[in-house]
């Protein structure tokens, strides 16, 4: 019987696959929602746990009303400095901050002999280990009086140790960043994109030696605040906010003329959150949409069928078929032209997802593929059930059908 | 006693237009027999053959079948009696388009509740029957009418049936095939199957071995047919 109802499907293939077009779509929707949802949401949620959530961000420059502040457009501010740094990890102005990140990137070419290799140089503290997390492979991180003494020290991300150094040992070498040569005193294991950024492909040195020595610069690109409970941080970004404003000597206190923006990273996951969903929900509503057209376009179809083999129809009930049987292969029919279009709609989803994946890998992103067994059952499951739901109503009707009458059936 | 009917009669009802069709109608019908129903068009025929085939149920009177009455059987187990009992044949062949024969001729085990070990096997044999053992894999649509008659024929039997209906078999066919068909039928009476044809010309039905004629939903004569005309290649059906 499922042979004969593929068989009565191929006969008119493409209006079949004219009427599959709502199934695929709706399908495809409902497979990329799913390698989305798991994949977007659970890089993003995984991302902030391992990075802590506990942080706040301190960026240069004013927010726009609905948009990101303008450093994240590349747009150089200097309103931010290591004094502001400096000035926040003292208790008295912020009592639950346990440690300050102050970063400052450049971008250069790291050159050890005669291999050199292009990174991104990452000027930071002595408490980077605090608030990025990470582990040493090899020998230490620089200490807080190697940042305030300019030292001409460096850590190397695993990437940059691998094509510098290769298989050989990196610590205690000399390697030069621009012009400026530095001693290798550690290097970090190999850690991957956390929190959208990429540990590995980065050199990391004092913050001071970066910005004196190599750019020439005094600001600070951003910086991280540890906070020592989740429950302070609404305390904390609020001292946060005052002490920079009097550094700044902002007394507007509406936060109209701040020249930094301030956010914890709960907020960015609940941003990312927000997003993700509203994406999910979006290509819900489309597979909801598609499906439903392609219900009624199954629906359609399968009643034309009907009327077009009511002889047949006849013929079977003359040969012994019940009421039950042209039933069935009726549902049978509708159902193996749903679960074909599902079949395809899966085959596009997945193809999407592994594009979407590549395209994330390819910006960065530590996005694995996730080939979903419980999707596709899903999307089978929805397939199937559309099938029998639309084409309850037509085999009901061809169920119906007099023997006698369709027989005689012009 | 195969078949035993008295009084029969069958209305249409359209619209609260009742028409009648067959008025009361008593005969009974032994196994291993080959009647023909004759009469002119409009008289009945098919719509006592259909009555008496399980498609359709009488309005009056008492249909007896194999001893049993079949006015008290539900619709599937009508549908059971067809499948199992009853093999048909009908004017416009009615095959499966863009099948084979040989699945054309196992349509009706797929509705038969008894299992059917060696269905393929069962399916040549009743094909090498009406002898067209050469034409399983053959599309409907690739055999000539009479090819398509014997497919027909062929699908009927597969399920050793008491009894085999034939409306107008040949009425579609040239001559020769019609012919063919006519042997066909004879063979299978001589071999004991219970035949039933339908149809409205008097030379056919006399290949019968009597004839039930009918007017106006009334049997007007009922005899044994006395020059019985044997089906041969040689002898031409109009
Ligand atoms: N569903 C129906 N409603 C009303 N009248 C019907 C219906 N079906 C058949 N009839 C009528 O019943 C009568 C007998 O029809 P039937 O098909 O049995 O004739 P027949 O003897 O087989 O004729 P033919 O030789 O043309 O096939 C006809 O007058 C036909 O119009
Ligand atoms: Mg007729």
């Amino acid at each position: 019987m499922i042979k004969g109802a593929f068989s009565a499907l191929n006969a008119s293939r493409r209006r079949s696959i004219l009427t599959m077009l709502g199934i695929i779509i709706g399908v495809a929707a409902v497979i990329i929602i799913m390698a989305i949802g798991s994949g977007a949401q659970a890089l993003i949620l995984s991302q902030f746990e391992t990075f802590g959530s506990n942080l706040i961000g301190v960026l240069p420059g004013k927010s726009e009303q609905n948009g990101p502040p303008a450093a994240v457009f590349g747009v150089t501010i200097t309103t931010l400095t290591l004094d502001d740094a400096i000035a926040l990890g003292q208790k008295n102005n912020v009592p639950h901050a346990i440690a300050v990140e102050p970063v400052s990137q450049g971008a250069g070419t790291a050159t050890w002999r005669s291999e050199s290799y292009d990174t991104t140089f990452f000027g930071t503290s002595a408490d980077y280990i605090e608030v990025e997390g990470g582990e040493l492979e090899s020998g230490r991180f620089f200490s807080a009086d190697e940042v305030d003494s300019t030292a001409r020290v460096v850590v190397l991300g695993s990437t940059v140790k691998t094509e510098l150094f290769g298989q050989s040992d990196a610590v205690g070498q000399n390697i030069r960043l621009k012009n400026t040569v530095l001693t290798v005193i550690g290097v970090m294991k190999e850690r991957g994109t956390v929190a959208f950024q990429n540990y590995d492909d980065q050199v990391i040195l004092p913050i001071t030696t970066l910005q004196k020595l190599i750019l020439g610069v005094n600001h600070l690109g951003f910086l991280r605040v540890k906070v020592d409970d989740g429950a302070n941080i609404e305390q904390t970004m609020i001292d946060v906010t005052e002490t920079l404003r009097e550094r700044h000597g902002i007394k507007d206190s509406s936060g109209l003329s701040d020249d930094f923006t301030i956010q914890s990273s709960r907020d960015a996951i609940e941003t990312l959150t927000t997003v993700t969903s509203g994406l999910s929900f979006f290509l819900a509503a489309m597979a909801a949409l598609s499906l439903l057209v392609g219900g009624i376009g199954i629906m359609n179809i399968m009643l034309i069928r009907v009327v077009e083999r009511t002889r047949e129809i006849g013929l079977r009930q003359a040969l012994g078929a019940r009421r039950f049987d042209i039933m069935s292969q009726f549902l049978t029919e509708a159902t193996a032209i749903t679960l074909s279009g599902g079949i395809i709609g899966i085959v596009i989803g997945e193809l999407m997802s592994v594009l979407i994946t590549l395209v994330a890998q390819q910006m960065g992103y530590d996005w694995p593929f996730s080939f979903s067994l419980v999707a596709i059952i899903v999307a089978v499951s929805v397939s199937v059930a559309v099938g029998l739901i639309f084409g309850l109503y037509p085999a009901a009707k061809a169920s119906k059908l007099d023997p006698i009458e369709a027989l005689r059936y012009e | 006693m195969l078949i035993k009917v008295e009084g029969l009669k069958k209305d249409y009802v359209n619209e609260e237009v009742v028409t009648k069709v067959l008025h009361g109608l008593s005969f009974s019908i032994e196994e291993g027999e080959f009647v023909s129903i004759m009469g002119p068009s409009g008289s009945g025929k098919s719509t006592l053959m259909h009555i008496l085939g399980f498609l359709d149920r009488a309005s009056h009177g008492k249909y007896e079948f194999e001893g049993r009455d079949v006015t008290s059987l539900s619709d599937d187990e009508l549908a059971a009696f067809r499948n199992e009992k009853i093999g048909f044949v009908f004017q416009s062949f009615n095959l499966l388009p863009r099948t084979s024969v040989l699945e054309n001729v196992k349509l009706p085990l797929l509705y038969s509740s008894k299992p059917h070990h060696n269905a393929t096997k069962r399916a040549q044999e009743v094909l090498e029957q009406v002898g067209l053992g050469h034409r399983l894999g053959f599309f409907t649509n690739q055999i000539s009418g009479g090819e398509k008659q014997r497919v027909a024929i062929a699908r009927a039997l597969i399920n050793n049936p008491s009894i085999i209906f034939a409306d107008e078999p040949t009425g579609n066919l040239d001559s020769k095939s019609g012919t063919q068909v006519m042997a066909i039928l004879q063979a299978l009476n001589d071999a004991g199957h219970t035949v039933i044809l339908v149809t409205h010309e008097t030379f056919t039905s006399e290949h019968a071995k009597r004839i039930i004629m009918m007017k106006d939903g009334l049997i007007v004569e009922d005899k044994k047919v006395t020059h019985r005309r044997i089906a041969k290649d040689t002898e031409l059906i109009k």
